[in-house]
């Protein structure tokens, strides 16, 4: 299969690792998978600030860069980006006024897969150890972000994946569906309620004994993993994809004093 | 936003007055009552014990999902619909002995009430909790022209007495505990039991013997209603207590307010309600007490009977063809007890009658997005979106929440010459999302990003709006090559990449 790749913008310029973790994945699979230039982001931080004006030129931006028939799915290993382009995008271009953009968008949205839905409804992975060779020998816990949650109707999908890694001990997080507090700008807008979410969600994580909390949206894991930062703890925050790309031979490292360490790096 | 025109309201759509502005801005609202840790644990008890029961309920029914869509269904036809069936109502309403008053917002509403009890010549009146009647201040209204209004309804009662505001609409006195309503009690009540304890049962012997004494004597009520059944005329109360049975039968005339978005076209659609409200409100299968009245019966219950029609921004929120689904509410509650900013800053952060998640998008919709005390309320969310999933009724409110920030930022862009530092980053994101070259070119300046870390690798203040990040919360060093950089220069296509492997960029994660 051919699969198109949607970074999303802050994997790209703060994640890298966990595109890359995602071609991985994909490449091992057997399938082919191409980068469109042209992208760049979502544009959701956009309209959830009620910029609609601005929105359409990143929407329209993401449409043209994905709307060919080179590829067969598209995915991105972030379900509040998948969300957007699925549910957004179109909402943007009729308030717009764009008809053209709109029928367009519908075409882009209906191709593209958060990562844990391609991987479990298309590709039929569900044993992660024995198909992809996911090794990774950690007690992780995991928190399902809301849009994947609520939007797409993720479900279990992330949550099956990781326990199926070989060597990873699973451990549940207390009130795991409740909100980290990202939010996009909701995090400087009501920067209070915000930092008092993500404390309450801190101290559930803490609370598990794990080594690191997992999840599959770069953003909350940037939010939660900065809480946990400057609260000086040693638990650090990891996508799903990394975990799955992780392998026996060329595993990543959890240490205590960077938290979470890749082999090939320098520290 | 359109105008329209209907029941003779005038042309321009009239926005609503009352306990439905705030006084400051949410952000600042929320800093205060989040420094409030006895509100907090409150909260967060009552919540998550609310939270838990509607969970246990709402998975007995196996057609949960479809009775929400009839109940989406039918409120959606009666807001298409709404002139007509006000319409059928006040005909049905009228024609068994009832009398209709109309107001256009809450002054008006308020007047006709004061009007009403005037003509009785009584300085009493007993009331059944009402969010319409909250609303327009009726209680502070009164008291201003001499008459005293006593809440029936023991949270509210608690309130009143307290002199404090609800914070939560079915349960208004969520923010006190047990030993706080004792406080209450001893101080407020004329004859309490001094050696009152703060157990349930004893809380509830003191308010009942208070509150028997003014059942008995009063020969005025005033209540607000769950629905209206437009096909017969009859108005519903929806009560756990009792207290709202006695105001509604005992007093010899009933005042009810009752807003307009309240109807239901027939009698059948109430079942469709009873069985979404009590499991989503209480968490009940049933609640203890269904009241209804259909106009008078000689001899027996109150022989004036009168309702008043409460707009006060309905008719203009009917107008916003994306945000009208609001007025679909049937103040159950379920958005906010699943709401985590609701959680955490309580109802009074939100400055109006209408707290939490509704409170966020009806609040602004009945004022209007340019009134200043309210444009705020829409940012009071994360869009976690809890609450749609929670909303018996399926109201999408993260949805209206993002269409009325949207209005405000319009509503602003109009008016504001110097934009703001949001304004800014906006454009400065809409320019670097543009292209996949703009964020290319940006991403060359990443290892500046890393020089700006320092040595332990994370960014621990940054300036401006974003200085709201860094108050808790650390940024980790930016990678010093993006994605897009590695894959133009290493990627291999088929040469599987693993996490550790020599050709990964750089960078830790946090
Ligand atoms: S918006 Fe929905 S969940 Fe919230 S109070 Fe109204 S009916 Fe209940």
């Amino acid at each position: 299969m051919k699969i198109a790749l949607f970074a999303t913008c802050i994997v790209d310029a703060m994640y890298p690792r966990t595109a890359q973790a995602t071609v991985a994945i994909l490449e091992r699979l057997g399938h082919e998978v191409v980068f469109p230039e042209g992208q760049a982001c979502c544009g959701q931080m956009h309209v959830n600030s009620g910029y609609f004006k601005e929105a359409r030129t990143v929407v329209a931006n993401h449409v043209e860069a994905f709307d060919t028939d080179d590829y067969d799915v598209a995915v991105a290993p972030s379900g509040s980006c998948v969300a957007s382009v699925k549910h957004q995008h179109e909402l943007v271009a009729r308030r717009c006024g764009d008809t053209a953009l709109e029928a367009r968008a519908a075409v882009v949205g209906a191709k593209t897969y958060e990562l844990s839905q391609l991987l479990t409804d298309v590709l039929g992975i569900t044993n992660a150890a024995e198909q992809l060779g996911s090794y990774f020998p950690h007690k992780v816990t995991y928190h399902p972000s809301c849009h994947g949650m609520r939007l797409l109707r993720l479900e279990d999908r992330q949550l099956n994946l990781l326990a199926s890694v070989g060597g990873i001990e699973m451990v549940e997080l207390p009130e795991a569906d409740q909100c980290c507090g990202f939010g996009g700008t909701f995090s400087m807008k009501n920067a209070d309620v915000s930092s008092a979410m993500n404390a309450d969600k801190a101290a559930n994580i803490c609370g598990t004994g794990a080594e690191l909390c997992s999840g599959g949206d770069a953003s909350c894991l940037l939010h939660i993993g900065g809480g946990l930062s400057r609260q000086g703890s040693d638990v650090g925050t990891l996508h799903f994809a990394e975990i799955l790309a992780s392998t026996l031979e060329n595993p990543v490292s959890v240490t205590g004093e960077v938290k979470v360490k890749l082999a090939g790096s320098k520290r | 936003m359109s105008s329209n025109t209907f029941l003779g309201m005038p042309s321009l759509p009239v926005f609503g007055h009352g306990n439905l502005n705030a006084t400051e801005a949410f952000p600042k609202a929320a800093h205060r009552e989040l420094g409030n840790e006895q509100l907090r644990a409150n909260l967060g008890h009552a919540t998550h014990t609310i939270r838990d029961k509607r969970l246990k309920v709402v998975a007995e029914l196996p057609d949960w999902e479809d009775m929400r869509n009839a109940g989406a269904a039918i409120k959606d036809a009666t807001m298409a619909n709404l002139p007509a069936l006000l319409e059928q109502f006040e005909a049905n309403f009228t024609a068994r002995g009832g009398v209709i008053h109309w107001a256009r917002d809450a002054q008006e509403a308020n007047e006709i009430v004061t009007a009403l009890i005037r003509e009785t010549g009584e300085t009493e009146v007993v009331k059944v909790k009402s969010m319409a009647t909250q609303e327009i201040g009726l209680n502070e209204y009164l008291e201003e022209q001499g008459i005293a209004a006593y809440e029936t309804d023991l949270a509210e009662l608690i309130v009143q007495l307290d002199h404090d505001k609800p914070s939560h609409i079915l349960v208004p006195a969520i923010h006190k505990n047990r030993s706080q309503v004792r406080e209450i009690f001893l101080r407020e009540m004329p004859v309490v039991d001094p050696n009152l304890t703060d157990e349930p049962a004893k809380l509830a012997e003191a308010a009942r013997k208070h509150l028997r004494k003014k059942f008995l004597s009063a020969k005025v009520a005033v209540s607000g209603a769950n629905f209206g059944l437009a096909d017969t005329g009859t108005l519903t109360v929806v009560e756990s207590e009792g207290n709202g049975r006695m105001c509604l039968t005992l007093p010899e005339t009933l005042i009810t307010v009752m807003g307009i978005e309240k109807l239901l076209p027939t009698w059948e659609d109430l079942e469709v309600f009873m069985q979404l409200l009590p499991r989503s409100s209480t968490g009940e299968r049933m609640n203890p007490y269904t009241s209804l009245w259909t106009g008078v019966t000689p001899g027996d219950g109150p022989q004036n009977v009168h309702l008043v029609m409460l707009d006060n921004g309905r008719t203009a929120a009917l107008a916003d063809e994306m945000g009208r689904t609001a007025l679909n509410c049937i103040r159950c509650s379920a958005c906010m007890n699943v709401c985590p900013v609701y959680e955490r800053t309580g109802g009074h952060a939100y400055g109006s009658t209408y707290p939490g998640p509704i409170g966020a998008i009806l609040s602004p919709l009945l004022t209007g997005i340019k009134s200043e005390e309210n444009n705020s309320l829409p940012y009071a969310s994360s869009l976690c979106g809890a609450c749609y999933d929670a909303c018996p009724v399926k109201i999408n409110i993260p949805e209206i929440l993002v269409h009325l920030r949207g209005e405000d930022v319009d509503s602003k862009r109009a008016k504001v010459k110097v934009p703001t530092q949001m304004d800014l980053m906006m454009k400065g994101a809409e320019w670097a999302f543009a292209k996949g070259s703009h964020l290319s070119l940006l991403e060359k300046g990443l290892p500046l990003g890393t020089l700006a870390a320092g040595r332990d690798k994370v960014i621990k203040k940054l300036p401006g709006i974003a200085g709201g990040w860094t108050q808790s919360r650390d940024i980790p060093a930016p990678p010093t090559q993006s994605f897009r950089q590695w894959w133009a220069k290493e990627h291999k296509p088929g040469a599987a990449v693993v996490p550790g492997s020599t050709n990964s960029p750089e960078g830790e994660q946090a």
